[in-house]
């Protein structure tokens, strides 16, 4: 991605998240009451934060590729089933990573 | 004041994961510290440059965010009534209503409404100190790392989502809803523009959460 483009996500991630921030303080309650709304909107973090480990964990450009990364992901999850804290979760997929990296 | 500070001291953990993971999908150092002072809500960042790093569209990279970033307007329905401010802190008040202020405010209720403030106040500002400082020493360690891959850094971002979607997978249900994104993106990918699939997985929250359950 060019540096102009960048900077473009940038500043408009900022604003919109700045005002969507603003719209909460700013309208009725009820407009956001709707049932539906509140339902899906709980969902969505869990739905893109899966479908983000996938894309950044098994995914290059448009092909799925297992390499170096699932290594490291499966580390992570071994640590998650553990009940290890996030540090501990994050660096041993980073080791375990570069380590299949570096012996392939 | 002990849950405003402890909820500070583990956000800067995170903070230096979105620093790295900033820095490894190709933003320089003062962008990322800027992502945390301006956009301020984790998720959002995270998923931007995600989208980014993944080779994604710009304005998919910032529908990620918008999306994720919609439960603060939430929290702000939330707190307003509880803050009563109006003018530049309302302003300032909107910039930190996230989780963990909105959560440590929602926590207090027992002690009344002063305390409620003071923890919102507290937690968010306190946040928002170690979320930039942290930020800018992850950014900056993963600069003078060089090759992300080389470090294990292209490994680290996922984990870092797997970290952030991990606690939230309280219910059979909700872990449903998470394998289903899961299958959805897998599904989808050689039939997408990259970056595309992690938007779409909005999809499956539309899914799950039209009918009552």
């Amino acid at each position: 991605m060019s540096t102009t483009m960048l900077w473009v996500v940038l500043i408009a991630t900022s604003a919109l998240c700045f005002a969507i921030k603003l719209v909460g303080h700013s309208v009725p309650e009820r407009w956001l009451a709707n049932a539906r709304l509140q339902r899906i909107n709980a969902l969505i973090p869990i739905a893109l934060l899966s479908a983000l480990v996938i894309a950044e964990g098994l995914v290059t450009k448009t092909h799925v590729v297992v390499d170096h990364r699932l290594a490291g992901l499966a580390a992570a999850l071994a640590a998650l089933f553990a009940k290890a804290p996030f540090p501990v979760v994050v660096i041993a997929a980073a080791v375990t990573s570069a380590l299949v990296y570096h012996l392939h | 004041m002990r849950d405003a500070l402890s909820v500070a001291l583990t956000v800067s953990v995170y903070g230096v994961a979105f620093g790295a993971a900033s820095v490894a999908a190709g933003f320089s150092v003062v962008q990322s510290c800027l992502f945390s002072l301006l956009t301020f809500t984790g998720a959002s960042q995270f998923a931007a440059v995600g989208v980014v790093a993944s080779g994604g569209a710009g304005i998919s990279a910032i529908a990620a965010a918008a999306m994720l970033g919609t439960r603060n307007a939430l929290y702000g329905i939330q707190m307003a009534p509880l803050l009563k401010v109006k003018g530049l802190k309302r302003v300032a008040a909107a910039q930190i209503t996230i989780d963990e202020s909105t959560g440590v405010a929602l926590a207090q209720a027992p002690r009344g409404t002063d305390a409620m403030r003071l923890g919102f106040w507290l937690t968010g500002t306190g946040v928002f100190i170690f979320w930039n400082v942290f930020t800018f020493i992850g950014a900056y360690g993963a600069k003078s790392l060089g090759n992300p891959a080389s470090w294990g850094l292209d490994a680290a971002v996922p984990a870092a989502f797997l970290g952030l979607v991990w606690p939230r997978l309280e219910t059979m249900y909700l872990r449903l809803v998470a394998a289903s994104a899961v299958a959805f993106v897998l599904l989808v990918t050689p039939w997408m523009p990259a970056g595309l699939p992690i938007i779409a997985s909005a999809l499956v929250a539309v899914g799950f959460g039209w009918r009552e359950r």
